[in-house]
């Protein structure tokens, strides 16, 4: 038996995201539930959010976004031997969104398959596509984040429907082109806690998100600045030297709580919850898009990716911009 | 040796000045958090996080929503003291 070649270390080639057109204001909340503008703003930090269509699928969501960040990344679909979505709100069950995504893509025979990290997903997808181009189980890896929470969001719960959004982010991950270029995405640190699985679940198909906001917020701000500073520690970068601090956009005050403990003062701290929501996987690579297309990042950057929710499950990596 | 009321109090001023921007000459015990100092559920959670850290006493979530004064937090911290 012999083994693949794989290849020293992997980097992300171009990013790509994808936003449905339909556009949900608090001031429109407001009129549905007892809620108002300055109460989600002080609350949750979210001005807007983006709802996909009631025909628009994930899949439909996904492949916008994954088609973008192929198109980004030079390579073509022939180039793309693996496809990862990460999702916790498929369309259905049977069969996975991810095979369904190459095949609009016209991406052939790919391995394909779907993760369900929850809002950690994202991370946990790059993690395993970097490690698939590291041992040579792929060339050339298309990461999608997508979700359609609204699906699953029961519109009288002023807690939830808040929050959540739709949407869909993608990444091209390859080898790294040039061992002087150094590697592109570090070690991943991840973990999980079955045992606050009751913090955040849909109970089955029939149900909505249940969400205990005080004890995810409690978790959030004081178990994960740990997590994503071990990232850092593991991929021998200085926190000092973040350009961009990009977590999953949960609520931006647990995003401020988890950025203050991090002591990267030069770091951007994305905020793309204000115009986004939400978007569960989806969040962390449509921020990264919007920001590299807003010049706010430049190549060769240094960003700390942390994501983390349901599970309850989080995961951080160090990656450096396309 | 268990804390002063006063050390206390001193303590949730620093506390909240940090947490919520509120100057800590207005933490008087009487205060409402909610009603007086415009603090809210998820800043009250982050109090209790750094309460915990400054003062060793876990306010769980539970207890949390039955604190609505300053007054109930330092007795509650006083209370956790002494059967500590």
């Amino acid at each position: 038996m012999r083994l693949t070649e794989g290849s020293p270390s992997s980097r992300i080639l171009a990013f790509g995201g994808y936003q449905p057109a339909n556009v949900l204001t608090n001031e429109e909340l407001a009129a549905t539930v007892d809620t108002s503008d300055a109460w989600i703003r002080s609350r949750v930090g979210i001005a807007s959010r983006r709802l996909a269509g009631p025909d628009e699928t994930v899949t439909d969501m996904a492949a916008a976004a994954g088609g973008k960040a192929l198109a980004a990344s030079g390579l073509s679909a022939a180039d793309i031997d693996l496809v990862i979505v990460a999702t916790c709100t498929p369309e259905v069950m049977i069969p996975n969104t991810a095979a369904s995504v190459a095949t609009r893509l016209g991406i052939v025979a790919p391995g394909a398959y779907d993760l369900n990290a929850a809002c950690a997903g994202f991370c946990y997808a790059l993690g395993t596509a970097s490690d698939a181009v590291r041992a040579g189980s792929a060339r050339n890896v298309l990461v999608i984040g997508a979700e359609k929470l609204s699906q699953w969001v029961d519109w009288t719960d002023r807690s939830t429907c808040i929050i959540f959004a739709d949407g869909a982010g993608a990444a091209v991950v390859a080898a790294a082109a040039e061992p002087d270029a150094g590697p592109g995405i570090g070690p991943v640190v991840w973990g999980s806690d079955g045992g606050m699985a009751d913090k955040i679940y849909i109970a089955d198909r029939r149900s909505f998100i249940h969400q205990e906001g005080q004890a995810v917020f409690r978790w959030a701000t004081t178990a994960l600045h740990p997590v994503a500073l071990a990232a850092c520690e593991r991929a021998g970068v200085d926190p000092a030297s973040l350009a961009a601090f990009v977590p999953h956009q949960a609520n931006l005050r647990i995003v401020e709580a988890i950025a203050r403990k991090l002591r990267a003062p030069q770091a951007l701290v994305a905020d793309d919850i204000v115009h986004a929501g939400n978007t569960s996987s989806a969040s962390i690579p449509l921020a990264l898009s919007r920001m590299i297309e807003r010049g706010d990042i430049a190549s060769g950057d240094a960003v700390l990716l942390l994501g983390f929710g349901a599970g309850i499950s989080y995961a951080a990596q160090v990656i450096k911009v396309p | 040796m268990a804390m002063t009321e006063t050390e206390i109090q001193t303590g949730l001023g620093e506390i909240i000045d940090e947490v919520a921007g509120v100057p800590a000459d207005e933490i008087t015990p009487e205060k409402s958090f909610v009603d007086d100092l415009d603090i809210d559920s998820l800043s009250m959670v982050e109090i209790a996080v750094a309460a915990q850290d400054k003062f060793g006493v876990d306010i769980p979530d539970d207890e949390l929503k039955n604190l609505k004064t300053v007054k109930d937090v330092i007795d509650y911290v006083r209370r956790a003291e002494v059967s500590a």
